[in-house]
């Protein structure tokens, strides 16, 4: 049947900032939707409020609209586009929820829109646990005992039924958040306090614990004529009680008989059947107790998930593109196979690989908080990797997540002496194992090198004693090289790396270096063979170049590699590998622009990443796809690969964020060219001290800085600057122990806080720029022109990372005068740096006086933000410059547009327990959104709606500052004042704002007792909280931000932030339908 | 000219086919040499089915998925009561299982069944090889420790052979004398028992289980029945049961027998080989297959609903696309690549699929087949009364 002619636009909408559980994955199904109705002759209208995505690149959509996901802008959209169908499916949590909003409330009936894909009583079905559970019940399905509870009375009572350990999961909220395992009474009902008011149904759900049965997931593709094909069977190597975000999984199943699989199978497409799922693709998530084989249905997704673009990498399958075709009322027979081109869409994948995920996490950021893994998501990305075996696909996999491990690395378990017998260890390990930490894996191998057997480890972490034993394998070859040394046979170096050792991994076991190893191996002719991933096992011959790597075959005969490199001009660009802190989908987006790009000038373009979320690892972003861990072995190869054959132009290192440039010296040591900025400019920026001349040589000034090779000299050094200083170790990631330093006592604080970390190398010292402007400025170079593309200034002030602050474009309160010095400055030191493609560099001016803060050449986070704000799409343009082109070659809009947009970030602190929400030098936001509208008050507005810190219109504010910033936020109190709102503030602020004329209800502090701030939080008596804290103040403050954070009060925590907040209220109130809404394309024209 | 090699704790096997391509390996199973024609079967799942599975018997069976052995192996899941293929190529080595019905693990019960295999093969490569260059014979020889083995007389064994199984190998799998079934009591489905007799070109229990399930009487009777022994039991039908081999050298004594049936309007259902020797029954030819199908992924469509089922398939004959009498209706068809999968004889209670509806292993998609067989004799006991 061919697709449906009653409709002609469709309402996309997409998943909104990554946060913790959402994050490239919705881009990438977004994007593959997108292009497939796009194609299909659709007037596809999109909504999303992430700029960071590809799929809002104006070029994607017919209409992109960057608006916050909320039932009220979308009806406000509806309005104007009138689609006639809703594809709610591809979103994400948050696209399936804003769409039922409609549903609920009548939007979609008054503009007569169809939601399809999954309709609303599906969704309804599907989602809220009573009615899925009775759903199983009708089919004969198994599900853990359970009850739903709307209160802490019903609680009790169910919890006697259930017993402890008992789950407890609300309604409605992503990525499990707010739910957890009890283990004892008080946690229950603790965890059901909290996940009631976290639902936005009051509703938790309470089960039986299913805590250390095995747990799989099958991802299921159904058509509107009820065919249904199951593309890809997920077993977690993680048991059930760890959330399968969380989870290191393998694909496929690998410890099912077919007998059990196809159980599996039959109660997942029954699933699909009952819940109503018509079209497109769910995923179900299945538990199974090891021992009896009993078999619980736990959960399905009416919609592609994570598991679904894992699934779609996995196996070459696309889901989220069949699934928008399926919608449209395509069956799946009328489909073709993207990967063989011959078959149909309509049968099973089958693989001939082993493919391993595993979760990234940044507990690291969160210091305080417990790192123990749970039923609720905390990973903020994942690597994929694939191997012809078990343990290849499982060492890839570790050097993937770029942790700093090399395969199956050496950790230590706490409280072990490695000198000591097993049995004295045994307490110990038994610790370590039985606490689900995020390297558990890697703490079961070295319990296994400290001696300790299979079966204590299986009834310790009930892993499955299969992946145990093949664990086992791997740790028996390392023994061997651990005993013997370098590997300097054929044979013996054969052995190790089929068994997935990298040469890092090999150099640490042998006591040498890698590049040692690297120079026998090749010596000894061993290399890799690439083979494709086909969907097929090999059945069907395979157009498409998909490929991963594996040591196959033996010592003695060459396997078959199907790379087959070309006789093109080709360039290979480095990807970003998995999602974290401070890198993320900006990083893909740029990645995948240069793909575009290159394309379009006849160059052949090859991928390397690792992340399977993400659009860049789609196998047609680029003409090859090689799906492999970033590291120096691996990119080597396959450039070595690709060398054999055609021309190729070089590697871009600039669009990954930091790993490909980790790389850089390696590649070239290695005589591999670079494209764009050279290794020795690219150096120029992170070397200190030759960075610095440059400076002076241009008479550019940075804030002063000192290094301290000892912590004792920390004192005199930063005596000699003068307080407040910016203090960080040299040899940490990520900004992590990155403070500012008011006084003297901070100093004492700070050391005793970060020892260990400070005692492993250099510490640097800046002086801190108090109350500086800080900018942000993305630029263009081709060695002789430079583009200033885009000037940001921040909303908070410097000192907070700027991946953390708030931003506008065009900037707010820069003079021409500055920003013609900005521009000139930028120019010059992109000249000066011999960039070749983007640059970014941040600026913070203090009293008039302009400060070089950092220089990167190379993609910023803020690249696809100003394309988006400009229209001009300057990744594209610099990956051609790259290959040569000339930026007066091409023609660019204004980089200073009329209207506002506004950037806004998302955090995830209600993730991470102990955790404060203040920002500072080090980066922990996950995700960004945009606002845009006419006025900057508009568009800020706009934009922390998006972010889920709506702006109060009206009621009461809390006001508690620290004493820095009282005259800074009086007027804006005053202000709100004058618009009604109430204001409470505690005694000091109190006092303050009561002298300067303003009525202020006086409030307890939580240490005053009696009715303090925190309960009149928890009782929702205040609709914003404005809290600021500096130094050792934090402390005591801390539970107040804890509690608004927790209890989603829209809080601010600097006086700037603040100040723009209040803008926007008053704005607002001068005229409440002065928002602009309206798509991206039309504002870029606009430009 | 090829190196002879010792075999070491590296290389101890190979794999040689016909055409002189070989693959050094790590021999598994029961040491020996075993000769048998190649094929590769795509399933994840379901190893010891398929190797008891008397369809492949003569085979040496190829594993595309990577990890085998993974779950051992158990008195239950069984296709027949030993293994029927000549040997088998892993990509891994088999390490210990793990499955809470596991009972003797997979390279312990190959040693029992006395099968030859190897291990540590680009099973990708070899898959692509058989894809492009089609069926050949091949053989393993799985050496002892410190053994010299010449590849050049290896490979001159077999040179010559072409396929060296030839004639009718159903007889090979047979029964040797009737039998009921089941064995041990299923808990019947209800309606009427119906007189059911099995020709057994190499059936496999689960076809068995799933017509005890639906309340037939089962009498299995060995391939080279006759005619006249069928009709002493006054079957209500007749089922042609899947098996190994060229479908013409087993239709020699098999296809008069059907025709016979159709003839007295006896219900019949076929599968696998049992669908191949309907069709020539009915007039149609046969046909070897390039590579074949042998996999879990196997996607049909009836023609009448334009259904798309996923199926479980293990056959390197066809049926022929050429020369279709009026009476037959083509009902299934691959998607791979538009070959017959089933079809119905229009003026006759007669139907077969070249696919296997019982799976096992595989997809349970079209277990319905079972039923549908029971309806249609229902219906021809009133239409043909």
């Amino acid at each position: 049947m061919p697709k449906r002619t009653d409709i002609h636009t469709i309402l996309l909408i997409g998943a909104g900032p990554i946060i913790i559980g959402q994050a490239c994955e919705f881009d990438y199904s977004g994007t593959q939707a997108c292009t497939v109705l796009k194609n299909e002759g659709y007037r596809v209208v999109l909504v999303n409020s992430n700029p960071a995505t590809i799929m809002t690149d104006p070029t994607l959509a017919d209409c992109t609209y960057i608006e916050p996901i909320t039932a009220e802008f979308l009806e406000k959209i509806i309005q104007k586009e009138r689609p006639d169908a809703l594809l709610p499916t591809v979103g994400g949590q948050t696209a399936l929820n804003v769409a039922m909003a409609l549903y609920t409330s009548g939007c979609l009936a008054r503009y007569g829109v169809e939601m399809i894909g999954a309709t609303p009583a599906a969704i309804e079905k599907a989602e809220n646990r009573q009615k899925f559970n009775e759903a199983m019940k009708r089919i004969g399905l198994d599900v853990p005992n359970h009850a739903i509870v709307r209160s802490l009375d019903e609680a009790k009572r169910a919890l006697s039924l259930i017993g402890l350990p008992a789950v407890v999961r609300p309604s409605f909220t992503l990525g499990g958040s707010g739910g957890g395992i009890a283990e004892t009474e008080a946690d229950f009902m603790r965890i059901v306090a909290n996940g009631l008011d976290l639902s936005p149904t009051q509703e938790v759900l309470i089960d039986e614990s299913i805590v250390g049965w095995k747990e799989y997931e099958m991802e299921v593709v159904r058509d509107k004529k009820d065919n249904v094909v199951i593309i890809c069977s997920i077993e977690n190597v993680d048991p059930m009680g760890i959330h399968t975000g969380d989870s290191m999984t393998v694909a496929p199943a690998l410890t099912l008989t077919d007998k059990e699989y196809q159980v599996m199978r039959n109660a997942s497409i029954a699933v699909l059947r009952e819940i109503g799922v018509d079209t497109g693709g769910s995923n179900v998530q299945f538990a199974v107790n090891p021992a009896t084989g009993r078999l619980i249905v736990i959960e399905m997704n009416p919609r592609v998930s994570r598991s679904s673009a894992l699934a779609s990498k996995a196996t070459g399958y696309p889901i989220a593109k069949i699934a928008a075709k399926l919608a449209v009322g395509y069956t799946l027979d009328e489909i073709l196979n993207d990967i063989t081109r011959i078959t149909p869409a309509s049968f099973e994948p089958t693989i001939d690989y082993i493919v391993t995920k595993i979760p990234r996490f940044t507990f690291e950021k969160f210091p305080l908080s417990d790192s123990v893994l749970s039923t609720q998501m905390k990973s903020v990305g994942e690597a994929m990797s694939i191997g012809r075996s078990f343990a290849e696909s499982l060492q890839k996999g570790f050097r993937s997540i770029e942790k700093g491990f090399s395969g199956l690395s050496q950790v230590l378990i706490e409280g072990t002496d490695p000198h000591q017998s097993y049995e004295a260890n045994k307490p110990a390990i038994q610790k370590a194992l039985k606490r689900p930490s995020h390297i558990r894996m890697l703490e079961i191998a070295q319990a296994m090198r400290m001696g300790c057997p299979v079966e204590d480890i299986c009834e310790w972490t009930h892993f499955d004693p299969w992946m145990l034993e093949q664990m086992a394998l791997i740790l028996h070859v390392e023994k061997s090289l651990t005993e013997n040394g370098i590997p300097r046979t054929k044979e013996a170096m054969w052995d190790v790396k089929k068994m997935g050792f990298s040469d890092a991994r090999i150099a640490e076991l042998a006591h040498t270096t890698e590049e040692t190893i690297r120079h026998i191996r090749f010596e000894l002719g061993i290399h890799p063979v690439f083979k494709k991933v086909d969907t097929c096992s090999a059945e069907f011959a395979c157009e498409t170049a998909y490929l991963y790597s594996t040591y196959e075959g033996n010592p003695y005969q060459v396997s078959a590699c199907e790379a087959f490199p070309t006789n093109r001009n080709k360039v290979i660009i480095l990807g970003g590998g998995p999602n974290r802190i401070g890198q993320g989908i900006e990083f893909d987006y740029a990645c995948v622009h240069a793909a575009f790009s290159l394309k379009e000038e006849g160059i052949e373009t090859i991928m390397i990443n690792c992340n399977p979320e993400t659009v860049s690892t789609d196998y047609d972003t680029s003409d090859k796809l090689y799906f492999e861990p970033l590291t120096a072995e691996d990119v080597i190869e396959v450039v070595l690969k690709e060398q054999e054959n055609g021309s190729l132009l070089g590697v871009i290192v600039q669009f990954g964020g930091q790993t490909p440039l980790k790389l850089v010296k390696a590649l070239q040591s290695a005589h591999i060219p670079i494209l764009g900025t050279s290794p020795d400019k690219l150096d120029l920026a992170e070397d200190r001290e030759r960075f610095k001349a440059l400076l002076d040589r241009l008479q550019l000034t940075q804030p002063q800085n000192d290094i301290c090779h000892r912590v004792s000299d920390l004192d005199a050094t930063i005596q000699r600057l003068g307080y407040p200083v910016v203090i960080r170790p040299s040899n940490v990631l990520g900004g992590q122990a990155m403070a500012i330093l008011l006084k003297a006592s901070d100093l004492d604080r700070y050391i005793l806080a970060n020892r260990d970390i400070l005692l492993d190398g250099p510490i640097l010292v800046d002086k801190f720029l108090e109350n500086a402007t800080e900018i942000d400025v993305d630029a263009l170079c081709d060695g002789t022109d430079v583009f200033v593309a885009g000037i940001m200034e921040h909303i908070e002030e410097a000192g907070v990372h700027s991946g953390d602050s708030a931003c506008t474009l065009p900037t707010i309160s820069l003079t021409p005068a500055q920003l013609q010095e900005v521009t000139h400055t930028t120019e010059m030191l992109a000249k000066e740096m011999g960039v070749v493609g983007l640059m970014n560099v941040q600026y913070a001016f203090q009293d008039n006086k302009l400060f070089i803060i950092e220089v990167n050449p190379r993609a910023s986070r803020t690249v696809p933000f100003v394309a988006k704000a400009t229209g001009n799409s300057i990744a594209k343009v610099a990956a051609k410059v790259m290959i040569g082109k000339k930026i007066r070659d091409f023609s660019f809009n204004k980089p200073r547009p009329t209207h506002y947009c506004v950037k806004e970030v998302v955090f995830p602190f209600g993730r991470f327990d102990n955790t404060d929400i203040l920002l500072g030098p080090e980066m922990k936001s996950t995700g960004e959104v945009m606002g845009i509208d006419t006025t900057f008050e508009m568009a800020f507005y706009k934009a922390q709606e998006s972010a889920g810190n709506p702006i109060p219109k009206k009621g009461c504010i809390l006001v508690t500052v620290h004493d820095k910033d009282k005259p800074r936020i009086l007027e804006s109190v005053r202000c709100l004042a004058s618009l009604g709102f109430a204001i409470a503030a505690t005694k000091g602020t109190a006092q303050f704002l009561q002298k300067n004329g303003i009525e202020a209800v006086s409030v307890n502090k939580e240490k005053e007792g009696g009715d303090h701030l925190v309960d009149k939080i928890l009782l929702r008596e205040y609709q914003l909280v404005v809290n600021t804290s500096l130094g050792e103040d934090t402390a005591e403050s801390f539970s107040l931000r804890r509690v608004a954070l927790l209890n989603r009060i829209p809080y601010v925590t600097t006086a700037r932030a603040f100040y723009a907040v209040v803008n926007a209220i008053s704005k607002l109130n001068q005229d409440p339908e002065q928002m602009t809404t309206m798509p991206l394309q039309d504002w870029i024209n606009r430009v | 000219m090829l190196q002879p090699f010792v075999a070491t704790p590296y290389v101890d096997a190979v794999l040689m086919l016909s055409d002189g391509t070989y693959f050094l390996g790590k021999g598994i199973g029961k040491k020996g040499t075993t000769e048998g024609e190649i094929c590769f079967n795509t399933g994840i799942t379901g190893y010891q089915e398929t190797l008891t599975d008397p369809s492949y018997f003569g085979q040496i069976v190829v594993f595309t998925f990577p990890h085998i052995g993974n779950v051992g192996t158990n008195s239950e899941d069984n296709e027949s009561d030993k293994i029927h293929c000549r040997g088998i190529v892993l990509r891994n080595t088999i390490t210990t299982p793990s499955n809470f019905r596991s009972q003797l693990s997979f390279d312990h019960w190959l040693s029992n069944q006395k099968l030859v295999g190897i291990s540590g093969v680009d099973t990708r490569q070899l898959t692509h090889h058989i894809r492009i260059h089609g069926p050949q014979w091949a053989i393993i020889v799985y050496a002892q420790a410190g053994e010299c083995l010449s590849l050049e007389d290896v490979h001159r064994s077999i040179a010559d052979k072409k396929i060296e199984l030839t004639g009718d190998l159903a007889q090979y799998v047979t029964a040797s004398s009737p039998y009921s079934w089941p064995k041990k009591s299923i808990q019947a489905g209800s309606g009427p028992a119906y007189k059911l007799v099995v020709i057994d070109y190499g059936v496999k229990h689960t076809i068995l289980n799933l017509l005890a399930e639906e309340g037939f009487d089962i009498t299995v009777m060995p391939s080279t029945v006759s005619f006249s022994d069928i009709m002493a039991l006054s079957p209500d039908g007749v089922f042609l049961s899947n098996g190994p081999g060229d479908p013409s050298e087993t239709g020699k004594t098999a296809v008069p027998v059907i025709q016979h049936l159709l003839d007295n309007t006896i219900p019949i259902f076929g599968i696998c080989l049992g669908h191949q020797l309907l069709a020539l029954a009915m007039g149609l030819s046969t046909e070897k297959m390039h590579a074949g199908h042998r996999g879990a992924n196997q996607p049909v469509q009836e023609i009448a609903t334009g259904n798309v089922f996923i199926t479980s398939q293990n056959h390197g004959f066809c049926v022929s696309p050429k020369h279709i009498p009026s009476t037959v209706q083509i009902t299934y068809r691959s998607l791979f690549d538009q070959s017959i999968e089933g079809f119905c004889v229009t003026n006759k209670p007669a139907f077969s699929v070249q696919f296997h509806p019982e799976s096992s292993p595989g997809p349970h998609d079209t277990r319905f087949l079972f039923a549908a067989f029971k309806t249609m004799i229902s219906t021809a006991k009133k239409v043909y009364a």
